[in-house]
């Protein structure tokens, strides 16, 4: 018997890709521990020497569409807090929200691409095969989302300026 | 004259995934289109800003309950699956038939921590570049750190008696908060980890107690408000020495 692959050395990474995507630190360490069980359950349809880390993504991503779909209509946009009054001098705190906020209205695909290859760094052909999508698929994705993203930090940042005024 | 840049070179140049050649055509092109440029160091600042608010999660303690789930071995087939859950259901019977009318939740927990203990021995005691994430060169504020982490003074037992030097500690997140690892080496490289977590319910004072758990021999106690467990490789009688130390001036510091 082969001795099981080192899935803890990745479990730094699949959090914070989980995290990002679901910006809910609970709901993150439930789809890495979701993620997990159905590796160690599919352990032999892994090839070993291929790249565990984009099969352990791989299935996150299949687990996370699920969930998407599993809540299908009722999800409104429930994770974007509203909007605070911003107290001085915490310009830190305020793009870390902005940037949380505008990943929670982006769409799940363009946020999943933007994620893997903007954070995770995913080359554009490991990220198509990790979504199961053509790498034309993931330039465009790629392309919306970050155009999507100026727009909105654009806007933030111009309602804060005024509001700081 | 420079081709046009595609949309995806773009991209392509924010990924740092250029060719070199190509990356110094898009760079003069940049600088001679002004709302590409715009457009490019946008792109670049989202990924600056998702490292800057996602990044900080790589260094969060790891919570012991994935840190389990990525060790359980892979569920076995039908037959040997059922067989174990009917054994987990009649040691459940028979731990509820003895524990009537007492506390029967103490050995259960007790069991939690040998097990959870030796995942983390296992885990973590191969590295060879960062088996600890404070080395003792720094003892006095690993031993700071970790106490202040957990809650309340800690202190590392010092096992050089036995042949073993503290080589450092890290902090993992367990279901009933912090737990500290202590980590030991003696000349011959052999490892063990005195784990140390805040008592449950189980407050109270226990007898050590012993048992095997991934191919180690876990020694664990519950004095006052913490659960310990000594893990390692070393065989039981050497590991009952290093137990024995380690009570003797723990109950020391605390008294």
């Amino acid at each position: 018997m082969r001795a099981p692959p080192d899935l803890i050395e990745h479990l730094p990474r699949l959090r914070r890709y989980a995290r990002a995507l679901t910006r809910d630190s609970g709901r993150a360490d439930d789809l890495v521990q979701d993620t997990l069980e159905r590796a160690l359950a599919r352990l032999d349809r892994w090839q070993p020497g291929s790249d565990l880390r984009a099969w352990l993504f791989t299935l996150m991503h299949n687990l996370f569409v699920n969930q998407i779909r599993a809540r299908g209509a009722q999800e409104t946009v429930i994770d974007d807090a509203p909007d605070q009054p911003v107290s001085g001098g915490q310009f830190e705190a305020l793009v870390a929200r902005d940037i949380h906020a505008a990943l929670g209205h982006l769409p799940e695909a363009q946020r999943e691409v933007l994620l893997l290859v903007g954070l995770e760094q995913f080359g554009y052909a490991e990220a198509a095969q990790v979504l199961g999508v053509p790498i034309g698929t993931v330039m465009s994705r790629l392309a919306r989302a970050r155009e999507n993203m100026r727009r909105m930090l654009a806007a933030e940042s111009a309602v804060t300026l005024r509001r700081v005024k | 004259m420079i081709e046009d840049v595609r949309e995806d070179e773009l991209h392509a140049y924010v990924d740092g995934v250029l060719p070199a050649a190509r990356r110094l055509e898009v760079e003069s092109w940049l600088a001679a289109h002004p709302a590409d440029a715009a457009r490019v160091e946008a792109w670049a600042a989202q990924n600056r800003l998702l490292h800057g608010a996602f990044d900080p999660v790589l260094n969060e303690p790891l919570p012991l309950a994935l840190v389990r789930a990525a060790r359980r071995p892979a569920p076995v087939s039908s037959l040997r699956a059922v067989a174990a859950a009917l054994a987990l259901i009649a040691a459940g019977l028979i731990g509820y038939a003895a524990g009537l009318g007492t506390h029967d939740a103490l050995p259960m927990q007790q069991a939690r921590l040998a097990r959870d203990a030796a995942i983390a021995h296992v885990v973590f005691s191969p590295e060879t570049r960062h088996p600890v994430e404070v080395d003792a060169a720094h003892a006095a504020h690993l031993v700071a750190w970790l106490s202040k982490r957990v809650g309340t003074p800690l202190a590392a037992p010092d096992f050089s008696a036995q042949g073993f030097h503290l080589l450092g500690g890290r902090l993992l997140a367990g279901e009933t908060g912090p737990v500290a690892q202590f980590m030991y080496q003696d000349s011959i490289e052999r490892r063990v980890t005195l784990y140390v977590r805040r008592a449950a319910a189980d407050k109270g004072v226990t007898a050590f107690r012993h048992a095997r758990e991934e191919g180690l021999d876990v020694f664990y106690w519950i004095d006052g408000d913490f659960g310990y467990a000594l893990s390692g490789p070393i065989g039981r009688p050497a590991m009952q020495q290093l137990a024995d130390a380690a009570y003797r001036q723990l109950e020391a510091d605390t008294q």
